[in-house]
């Protein structure tokens, strides 16, 4: 029963936290575009989420009539499901886990490439040129992203020995993995960007040309739920960075829950952060860049780290 | 323990007969993932937990998406769903048919001589056993399914070079 009591918070959560995020970034960038941001709904804003989450409920729950009905439902439904499993295996501190799988680096990627089926399905489902072009490209890019963001990790995975995320923080008590998988960390964080498709991978929904790309034809809580999987993916990457590379809930004198919580802000403040300094490249550039410079860069780093560690090994 | 195994298992057959009786190509595509999963977590419960991980990656992430990536640049539209229609003839079947009953009899043969049964299943094998295994016993094929692979990465890279302008 406890178990379900956990769930049932964490959920909530997660959900407060991704819609608190939502202001927190226009804050943020408005700020740093020399302008306010959202103030005026509650003290500084702050509830201005829950004021756009009433607004996506009251509307007119839309379906194009050319669009095709069951698989336009199901593609919302897609992301935000995949995102929230994903937390499953997610080590908040030692004993805050959900399922503590043997596979759970594995169980987020698998459900991270399904995640890319409500990009593709919307997509198509839309029936319109946009929402198709952004599909397209979303699809493309993730599934070259993937491939990158699988194999930047493997390194860590060598080092800690297990795909157990617990595992992984705890093999990193007295050194973070960020400094002997410094490639791999600066690998991992550009696909995770381009995952969650924020800026500048925000190419399947670039608002200058494609309108908004796959999502165009929802409205009301569908879109929504598209919003809420984003910022949940923005969260969900974050955690996975912490895990890997800065020691999880590791820290001294506060209590992991903190440490966790606090390193998690700092890496979601950076998304924030390039989003607001760095311009939209052209597609192919991204693909070519993806293909050319990080494929190589992450194999090359998986050989070094295998023959540091194969050398460094106990001969027995 | 059981019960989750039966579920999981017809919800494989009927996703995989919908697969074939749909008509529209990406509905089929979402009725073979569906399918594909539903595998997964029959390896998962066989204690597998490592191949059904490699079942979702590979097959339903990276392997479906490239299909239905294809599928949406043909632009299937109506018409291809009623070109469809007119091939699910009940000619077709036949063959398809009598393929599947040979296995099912071969099944039923093997579960009814005793020869397989539940408690003879295997146990439960961890990630680390997997990659021992598949890096010693069977490294030669990993091996012939990379030389398999590169011939394929080096084909896709002469398709898609830049082809030099003539001056």
């Amino acid at each position: 029963m406890n178990e379900l009591a956990f769930i049932v918070i964490l959920l909530g959560a997660l959900f407060t936290i991704s819609a608190l995020l939502v202001w927190v970034e226009r804050r943020l960038l408005g700020h740093w575009q020399e302008r306010y941001g959202p103030n005026r709904v509650g003290p500084g804003g702050i509830l201005q989420s829950a004021a756009d989450a009433i607004k996506l409920l009251a509307k007119e729950d839309w379906t194009p009539p050319f669009a095709d009905k069951p698989v336009f439902i199901l593609a919302p439904a897609v992301v935000l499901s995949a995102v929230l499993l994903s937390f499953a295996v997610v080590p908040f501190t030692p004993s805050l886990v959900v399922a503590d799988l043997n596979i759970g680096l594995l169980f987020v990627f698998a459900l991270s490439s399904l995640s890319a089926y409500s990009v593709v399905l919307a997509g198509w489902a839309s029936n319109s040129k946009y929402a198709l072009i952004g599909g397209l490209r979303g699809s493309a890019q993730m599934f070259s992203y993937e491939v990158f963001m699988g194999l930047s990790v493997m390194g860590v995975v060598m080092l800690a020995g297990s795909f157990r995320l617990r595992d992984i923080v705890e093999a990193q008590q007295d050194l973070w993995f960020c400094i002997p998988q410094l490639i791999g960390a600066g690998i991992f964080f550009i696909a995770a960007l381009a995952e969650t498709h924020r800026l500048p991978f925000d190419i399947p929904e670039a608002e200058a040309e494609l309108v908004a790309g796959y999502h165009t034809e929802y409205s009301g809580m569908k879109f929504g739920m598209f919003f809420l999987g984003e910022y949940l993916g923005i969260v969900l990457m974050s955690s996975l960075i912490v895990i890997l590379f800065f020691g999880g809930w590791q820290g001294p004198w506060l209590p992991p829950l903190v440490w966790f919580w606090l390193k998690t802000t700092v890496i979601i403040t950076v998304f924030f952060l390039i989003r607001a300094t760095l311009p939209r490249p052209r597609f192919d550039q991204l693909i070519t860049f993806g293909w050319t410079v990080m494929l190589p860069a992450t194999l090359l780093n998986l050989l070094v780290t295998a023959a540091v560690i194969l050398t460094n090994r106990d001969v027995p | 323990m059981t019960g989750f195994f039966y579920l999981s298992a017809s919800v494989a057959v009927l996703a995989t007969v919908l697969f074939v009786l749909a008509t529209n190509a990406i509905h089929a595509l979402l009725n073979l993932i569906v399918s594909f999963l539903a595998i997964a977590l029959i390896l998962l419960l066989l204690g597998a937990p490592f191949a059904a991980a490699l079942e979702v990656i590979i097959y339903a992430g990276a392997v479906m998406v490239l299909f239905v990536f294809v599928i949406m640049m043909l632009q299937v539209g109506p018409d291809a769903a009623e070109q469809e229609r007119r091939w699910m003839g009940s000619r077709v079947w036949w063959a398809p048919a009598i393929l599947a009953l040979i296995l099912v009899a071969e099944m039923g043969i093997l579960v009814g001589t005793g020869a397989v049964t539940a408690e003879s299943g295997p146990r439960r094998v961890g990630p680390e056993e997997v990659g021992l295994v598949l890096l010693g016993p069977y490294v030669l094929g990993v091996e012939l399914a990379s030389i398999l692979l590169l011939p394929g990465i080096l084909g896709a890279y002469y398709l898609g070079r830049r082809r030099r302008e003539k001056p």
